[in-house]
């Protein structure tokens, strides 16, 4: 009896080094097969606003409220138009800063005037909540350079970024984290 | 009629000519307007970018993983004392959990490595690997001391649980396949790029950032109510990356024991342990028919492969259904419903299709390649559930005799509950 005991005892000794060796040997190597795989770096999210379809949906998904993505403008592309689609409303009776003919619903776009008759046009990122309305407006019927990012100060970096998990257009991906944005740039001919 | 025929070896010419104009239209309309000449010394001014904390400090993370490990494992193994584990959770709640906002964490990175491990397009973070690994490593050698003191998610429900109700065994056994199951779904979403389904439904995150959609907070309290009670249950009923966590502790070098120093069968501790993780004492019985016991562990054995090719056939025919968790399939699903059923394709995704230019025969093919994909990675995610259960049946079978009270080294969570139920103290 008592040999018997020790008997099945030393084949539960096998079982479980056997198991150990099995376990470990997986652990062991993923490193060895990701090694080649890794990136010591990591990624960011990042919108891509050639994809960008102004959707709205970056104001909502995003997990941080309000959401991390801001708005900026590329101003080497802007027209420092007096009539700015992005700022002012559809039918707004006059061109000015009065809130009934902003088209920003927080009125996060700073108007200023630089010379006649052009102005500039900063986005106030505290009170920018990411709806796009004005990219929209700017894309429609300006040069396009309103454009959305995800500020990285504010983004805590998901492991899967919520809102690229509802982007209808696959504009939010993975980037470097050394290049974490994606500047809009005048395109030279 | 000559002159006709002999124009005609011009028109591929026109048609070049009308595309550049055509293009240069188009191109125009990019740049609407002109960029402005400034007379009076305006500078165009360029956007600052601020950045994240330096990806330095991941590492320190990884450090603060390592350490928080071994101070677990000390505290747990060698001080034996309840109230430092508290103490270690209490912090690495505060740390993972409320400074590091519930990212970068141990669950997770499960499907990063997934996501590398099938997808050529993505390497892994460096330390999103070394946060998969190092608690496996842990656990291999010292039992789950991850999930006792450094997982935040593991911290707030200890901390959290103050009344023991016991669940029924049967119940208990049922609900412990779950984690199984979503172990394998949330790796093969994340092999196939759909969706990361462990970072969707984490329960607390939202408690952790103090800021998450109404639902994710509903179910994190739910989970928190709930495990007042039934303490753990996210642990012991939901989380995937437990599942490994269990497997490895099992065949672990070292692992928490009840008592100090030899058990002495007295029984007191069989109600310590919330989790039902307490193997009792099961002396021999004096009637042995051990031929009968034999004869069912024998076809249990036998049934371990059979479940598991079941298991790969149900799953690979279930492959196209459970790929519509990527989105693109979905989008591909809208779009052919709208071609042949007429019903109007009215998501946001559809219009974002149409506005990208993309032929539905490109979308169509994409979506082939997906279901392929799951078709290829879905049975083996059977075959991992049919070896989990038929082992798990197995084991039920085995009768191991024991004269000393033990955790589970698979469901203990080395947290120490009962280590004051013991009565055998050894003075140091």
């Amino acid at each position: 009896m008592k040999e018997r005991k020790s008997k099945s005892g030393s084949r539960r000794d096998f079982v479980k080094t056997a198991g150990r060796l099995l376990l470990a040997a997986p652990v062991l190597t993923l490193p060895v097969i990701l090694s080649g795989k890794s990136d010591a770096k990591g990624y960011v999210w990042q919108i891509d606003p050639y994809k960008c379809t102004s959707c709205e949906l970056c104001r909502t998904s995003c997990v941080m409220t309000p959401s991390a993505v801001k708005c900026t403008n590329a101003f080497p592309m802007c027209g420092y138009c007096d009539f700015c689609p992005g700022y002012l409303r559809q039918g707004a009776k006059a061109f000015n800063t009065a809130a009934e003919n902003q088209l920003c619903p927080t009125g996060a776009i700073i108007r200023k005037f630089v010379e006649e008759p052009y102005f500039e046009y900063t986005i106030d990122e505290t009170l920018c909540d990411g709806c796009s309305k004005c990219v929209k407006g700017c894309a429609d019927f300006g040069n396009g350079s309103l454009y959305l990012q995800i500020m990285h100060n504010l983004c805590v970096n998901c492991n899967q970024c919520a809102i690229a998990r509802k982007c209808p257009s696959d504009a939010v991906i993975r980037v470097p984290a050394t290049e974490p944005y994606m500047r809009k740039e005048l395109k030279k001919s | 009629m000559k002159k006709l025929r002999r124009l005609k070896k011009y028109i591929p010419y026109f048609i070049f000519v009308l595309l550049f104009i055509w293009h240069s239209v188009l191109y125009a309309q990019q740049q609407r307007f002109p960029r402005p000449e400034f007379e009076g010394g305006y500078t165009f001014p360029t956007h600052q970018f601020l950045n994240q904390r330096a990806p330095m400090w991941e590492y320190m993370d990884v450090a603060v993983l390592v350490g928080a490990l071994m101070v677990t494992a000390w505290i747990a193994l060698k001080k034996r004392s309840r109230q430092g584990l508290v103490w270690i959770s209490l912090f690495s709640l505060a740390y993972f959990g409320f400074y590091r906002q519930g990212c970068i964490c141990a669950i997770g990175s499960v499907q990063n490595m997934s996501l590398a491990l099938f997808n050529d397009s993505y390497s892994i973070p460096l330390p999103a690997l070394l946060f998969f690994i190092i608690p496996l490593i842990f656990a291999l050698l010292f039992g789950r001391v991850f999930c006792a003191g450094v997982c935040p998610l593991g911290a707030i429900q200890e901390l959290t649980g103050f009344k023991q109700v016991r669940v029924p065994k049967s119940v208990e056994m049922v609900l412990a396949v779950i984690p199984f199951v979503y172990l394998g779904l949330a790796v093969l979403f994340a092999a196939t790029q759909s969706q990361f389904l462990i970072c969707r439904y984490d329960p607390f995150v939202g408690i952790f950032r103090l800021d998450a959609p109404y639902t994710m907070i509903i179910f994190g309290s739910l989970l928190l109510i709930v495990g007042i009670f039934v303490n753990r249950p996210y642990c012991r009923y939901l989380c995937p990356y437990g599942v490994l966590q269990n497997i490895f502790s099992r065949f672990s070098v070292k692992h928490v024991t009840i008592s100090p120093a030899e058990c002495r069968d007295c029984r007191l501790c069989e109600s310590g342990c919330p989790y039902d993780a307490i193997l009792q004492s099961d002396p021999a019985p004096d009637v042995e028919k051990p031929k009968q016991s034999f004869k069912g562990s024998i076809i249990y054995f036998l049934m371990i492969p059979v479940l598991a090719a079941a298991f790969a056939v149900i799953l690979y025919n279930f492959a196209p259904s459970l790929s519509v968790m990527n989105n693109n399939v979905k989008l591909a699903r809208e779009i052919r419903l709208e071609k042949e059923e007429g019903i109007k394709a009215v998501s946001k995704a559809a219009v974002a299709f149409y506005e990208s230019g993309k032929t539905e025969d490109e979308l169509f093919e994409e979506e082939r390649q997906i279901i392929g994909r799951f078709r290829k990675g879905a049975p083996w995610v059977g075959i991992f559930l049919g070896l989990s259960l038929g082992i798990g049946l197995f084991r039920l079978t085995i009768r191991k005799i024991r004269t000393f009270y033990e955790p589970d080294r698979g469901r203990c969570y080395s947290c120490g509950k009962c280590f004051k139920f013991c009565p055998v103290k050894i003075k140091t």
